[in-house]
């Protein structure tokens, strides 16, 4: 017997879907995780250089002026994922300090690879404003044309890519 | 009428940010439950061993789906005042099929690499070094390819259901959908059972 230490996916998925349902109906918005992480990014830039954020049409948005790139509320929706999967991951007895990768790649390599591909995602869920969470699953839920071609662009991209970086994986 | 619930009472700021920080807790719960805060159970999906990633996101997919549609026709939730982000359809384009190789590269999306880092994993923690700094890079040179950034609106107003774009029914697109999903959860469970009586039968020889 293969052993599977995780749930039933569907079931996983059903909770998912329900979680998803109650933000739309409390609060009338999706969930996303790249928006607080941008709004990260914008308020060290902030920190840094005001001036700087105010020049740029696109860092302005977040924190131009007096605007407090945190004081929104997808920051306080990604400190809830990272106690939700705290909580799960306690519960279940997962929680241990591990890197997870192919049999064929060391941990060090597999830590730069993570760096790259973060990155890469990085730009692209920026560009197309939006991420897994925010337009594969929410934009999939409405039924919203532009977050379904997104999806399908996701998908396309990493299953093109899967078979060059397989060493990473299998 | 009585949902979006927020909108329709006036809910301060401060319970709203808590009611977020609640709704973050289920989601990321509901997917460490699933594996997907394992990179390994994620990356898996692109060489169809393990097919977890698409039967979590389409069983949330269409549980999300029908619970909106059904909400809507009893006319207790407006679907016109759900907030979505406008669609642009050559970022749009360019930005999932870099999205899709950083996946298969990372082996994490945003969201799960959240989840990824809550339960301990260290990929999870450069995954997410890493797109702090794409989003760093993307942040500073966005202004250079403005015209492409906003380029390809997809309706007046920004966005554009399917049901409306092809002049379908939202309940016949559900159904397509469903359907599409039940059979995609059909080929999963046959392919990755492909894979493990391949793995048992070079491990007897």
């Amino acid at each position: 017997m293969k052993k599977n230490i995780y749930s039933n996916p569907y079931l996983a998925g059903v909770g998912l879907g329900i979680v998803m349902l109650l933000a739309f109906t409390i609060i009338g918005t999706g969930l996303g995780a790249s928006g607080a992480m941008m709004r990260t990014v914008v308020a060290v830039e902030k920190v840094v250089s005001q001036e700087h954020v105010d020049n740029n049409f696109y860092l302005a948005k977040y924190g131009g002026g007096d605007k407090n790139p945190l004081d929104f509320w997808l920051i306080f929706a990604i400190l809830g994922t990272f106690a939700g999967g705290l909580i799960s991951g306690a519960l279940s007895g997962r929680l241990k300090k591990e890197t997870n990768k192919g049999p064929r790649i060391s941990i060090k390599k597999r830590w730069v690879f993570a760096f790259i591909g973060g990155a890469l995602f990085g730009i692209g869920t920026k560009l197309a404003r939006g991420c897994t969470s925010s337009v594969a699953l929410c934009g999939g839920a409405t039924l919203d044309l532009g977050s379904w071609i997104i999806m399908l662009c996701i998908f396309a991209g990493a299953y093109m890519t899967a078979y060059f970086v397989r060493k990473l994986w299998i | 009428m009585f949902a979006p619930i927020s909108i329709m009472t006036d809910m301060s700021k401060e319970m709203v940010l808590l009611i977020y920080f609640f709704i973050g807790i289920g989601f990321g719960f509901f997917l460490e439950r699933g594996g997907l805060g394992n990179s390994k159970v994620m990356a898996l999906q692109f060489y169809f061993r393990n097919m977890t990633v698409f039967k979590v996101m389409f069983t949330a997919i269409i549980t999300g789906m029908t619970g909106l549609i059904l909400l809507n026709a009893v006319g207790w939730l407006d679907l016109g005042s759900i907030y979505m982000n406008k669609s642009f359809l050559w970022p749009g384009i360019v930005g999932g099929l870099v999205m899709g190789v950083g996946f298969a590269v990372g082996g994490y999306c945003p969201g799960t690499s959240i989840v990824g880092l809550s339960t301990l994993k260290m990929d999870a923690l450069f995954y997410i070094l890493g797109s702090l700094f794409g989003m760093f890079i993307f942040g500073e040179t966005v202004p250079y390819f403005e015209k492409f950034f906003k380029s390809g609106l997809m309706a007046d107003n920004g966005t554009i259901t399917i049901q409306k774009y092809f002049g379908m029914s939202s309940g016949l697109v559900a159904f397509i959908v469903i359907i599409i999903a039940l059979l995609g959860f059909w080929g999963s469970e046959k392919v990755e059972k492909y894979f493990r009586d391949k793995e048992t039968k070079n491990e007897i020889v």
